[in-house]
């Protein structure tokens, strides 16, 4: 991983002074961290194979809280086939016991009525399920192709060197694939709420803001008021692109351009 | 030009309007007028007639005629499914996630016309776990259509029937291959399927089922609107219409653009993205999201079509612009590409589960220095031995990037090994840490990756 060359990219200088050859054979420290591509989940456990497979539990002997049990209820009842449900109800079992531990895969499995085997199957396949317990907030940080291109890894390995050293725990920061918002690249995705551009410098109030509990980046979330882009508005806003020139601010993006009327008619 | 002058805004022309999301609002500005004279004035035969006319292509990568598409959707009184791939995962792709914050109605509008058109009567919008925000507004848009009667037992009193739900998957690239994502909205693992059949006679619970992207979807209310002739007028020979761009990457303005159909590209990056860093120079681009085999600058003065990529040896695609400029060594973007591919790789065809795999280590191989100018040759090998060769084209979309980028830049490639082995001969002499301690590591064997 590590191994790889990060180019000179766009953006401030990466932080390299950390060294990223010791980070190389599994020296991260925080047990709460699992690098999903070092250790791909569901690769690395064979199944005990004397073990009998587990039967579907029977919902009169197996403890599901009410509401959860509502809850995928509601869901069955959706779809035309029930398991269309599996998905969005080992998403709420994991809300409830913060990752898809073997209580909760039982307990969806008694309401599904859907073998425990069946449901692991799936819960291993899907990166937004966990099949390990995991930190009760999450920071993904994109690190595929447009990001890489605009700084994400220092990003990241900023990131998870203040958590480090500020003690953060009980957050799992790991890199992530595309999230869909190369827009505001570098990007992190952090318990679903989109931040960007993120800058090396921003690793500190992020971890800070982490561990008080407070809200990470007011107003540079996606879906905050107002949010712009930095280039946008014509004006920096402490993003990553500091050393960007300024644009003219003729309303180029999408942003700010919708003045154009309704029709739209072509030339 | 300015930059906006570039710009033809139909899709999202009322973006900036407040409140869009709420249904009174987006009727204000003329919306659901489509939905509606789709289900009363229109027979179904009318809908696709104009669908097909409009020359509509899909916007999620193939580019397939959507009214065809939903044509051959057989007739007959059964169960038939719409579903809306919204599972926007393609790296470099933006589009989908802004029409669905912004403007969600229009969506749920052209789900209800989509519907009508191939006479579903259930629907469902696959939308990627990470995209909750849009999720939580795309389910308050439905809900408040419930409300209004437009989705129903009998969507605007006409007798049709049209049930959406919006369906959440959970991180995984492969849903957005069709037959996977039907898997995953069947409460499955999300493996391709072999084809045939094709999901028009065979897709969700077995029953006939369109699949069509957000974007595709959106611009049926416009179709229907318009009609088919005013659509035609948009864009360039076969690719009608207008396209929104996601421009990402080395460039001053990332964004999503809205532009008709056959400008230059460059008027894209250069006009509207505003070009590379003060300084630096355009590398290679993607045209149209990390599938695309990459293009040189020459491209850039192509007109932005499907055909005119396709003849240029790489894909329109999603329509996602991903520029890479002159300060990054182009071994980087292909591991990074590799280990992506890899990542996402379902696991069910092997040419793509161990081509990705052993594509990622050779060339981390070579980043070590420990690779001879032969290994070229054995990656670019292994990349034509995937193409065509797996259920779906996942493998392919690493094995056609990696392979232009092989064709293009081999000299680099020649020189990145050789700057990498001194590099390590260096280090091995002075003792630091040496290229076989590396290779010995546990993550780079020959074991599971």
């Amino acid at each position: 991983m590590s191994a790889r060359v990060d180019g000179p990219t766009s953006g401030a200088q990466p932080d390299r002074s950390s060294g990223s050859a010791s980070k190389l054979a599994g020296a991260r420290s925080g047990e709460h961290r699992i690098d999903r591509r070092l250790t791909p989940l569901g690769w690395d456990e064979a199944a005990d194979l004397d073990k009998p497979p587990a039967p579907i539990p029977e919902i009169s002997e197996t403890e599901v809280p009410a509401q959860l049990r509502e809850r995928i209820e509601a869901l069955m009842s959706r779809y035309p086939d029930r398991r269309s449900a599996v998905l969005p109800a080992l998403d709420a079992a994991q809300r409830v016991h913060g990752w898809c531990s073997p209580e909760a895969i039982g307990q969806v499995a008694a309401v599904m009525r859907v073998t425990p085997a069946y449901l692991s199957s799936v819960a291993t396949f899907y990166d937004m399920l966990r099949t390990e317990p995991f930190g009760r907030r999450y920071v993904y940080v994109c690190t595929s192709v447009a990001c890489h291109l605009r700084n994400a890894k220092a990003v990241h390995d900023a990131i998870s060197d203040e958590a480090d050293s500020q003690g953060l725990e009980d957050c799992d920061i790991r890199e992530f694939e595309c999230l869909g918002a190369c827009d505001m690249a570098p990007m992190a995705s952090i318990d679903g709420r989109y931040v960007g551009p993120l800058d090396t410098a921003d690793a500190a109030e992020i971890v800070a803001a982490l561990k008080e509990d407070r809200e990470v980046l007011p107003g540079r979330g996606l879906t905050d008021r107002g949010f712009e882009l930095p280039w946008a508005q014509g004006a920096d806003t402490g993003g990553a692109q500091t050393d960007r020139e300024a644009d003219d601010g003729s309303g180029s993006s999408w942003a700010r351009s919708g003045e154009h009327g309704t029709d739209g008619s072509p030339a | 030009m300015s930059a906006t002058d570039l710009q033809t805004k139909i899709l999202t022309a009322n973006l900036d309007v407040a409140n869009l999301d709420l249904i009174h609002v987006y009727e204000s500005t003329g919306g659901y007028r489509s939905a509606r004279k789709a289900a009363l004035e229109m027979t179904q035969e009318q809908v696709l007639e104009q669908l097909e006319a409009s020359g509509l292509r899909g916007r999620g990568g193939a580019g397939f005629s959507m009214g065809k598409k939903a044509s051959f959707i057989p007739k007959g009184s059964m169960d038939k499914f719409l579903c809306c791939n919204a599972d926007e995962s393609e790296p470099g792709t933006f589009k989908d996630r802004l029409l669905m914050q912004r403007n969600p109605h229009l969506l749920v509008e052209g789900v209800i016309i989509g519907a009508i058109a191939a006479g579903a009567n259930r629907a469902f919008i696959f939308i990627r776990g990470e995209y909750s925000a849009q999720a939580d507004i795309l389910d308050r848009a439905v809900e408040q259509a419930y409300e209004q009667g437009y989705l129903g037992d009998s969507v605007f009193d006409s007798g049709i029937q049209v049930e959406l739900v919006v369906h959440r998957g959970e991180g995984a690239y492969i849903c957005g291959e069709e037959s996977a994502l039907l898997d995953a909205l069947e409460g499955k693992r999300g493996n391709p399927r072999l084809k045939p059949p094709f999901p028009a006679n065979q897709g969700l619970y077995q029953g006939p089922t369109l699949i069509n992207n957000v974007e595709t979807l959106c611009n049926t209310p416009i179709v229907i609107e318009k009609g088919a002739d005013w659509y035609r007028q948009l864009g360039v020979g076969d690719s009608t219409g207008t396209k929104l761009v996601s421009v990402s990457g080395n460039v001053q303005r990332p964004g999503n653009y809205e532009v008709e159909l056959g400008i230059t590209a460059r008027e894209i990056v250069y006009g509207l993205a505003g070009g590379p860093l003060p300084g630096r120079e355009i590398k290679c681009w993607f045209p149209g999201g990390s599938s695309a085999p990459v293009l040189l600058p020459d491209d850039l003065d192509r007109p932005y079509t499907f055909e005119s990529m396709a003849e240029a040896g790489s894909m329109l695609g999603s329509g996602a612009i991903i520029v890479v400029d002159d300060s990054v060594p182009i071994v980087s973007i292909a591991l990074r590409l590799a280990e992506f591919y890899r990542h996402e790789s379902c696991g069910k065809c092997v040419p793509c589960r161990e081509g990705t795999n052993w594509t990622v280590k050779m060339l981390e191989r070579l980043d070590r220095g420990e690779a001879t100018p032969m290994d070229v040759e054995i990656i670019a090998g292994v990349q034509e031995n995937i193409i065509g060769n797996c259920l779906c084209v996942l493998g392919d979309s690493m094995a056609m990037p990696i392979g232009s980028m092989i064709k293009h830049f081999r000299p680099e490639f020649e020189a990145h090994i050789e700057a990498a082995r001194q590099r390590a001969d260096r280090a091995a002499a002075v003792g630091e840490f040496s290229a076989v301690e590396l290779a010995a590591s546990p993550h780079s064997g020959p074991g599971v990756g």
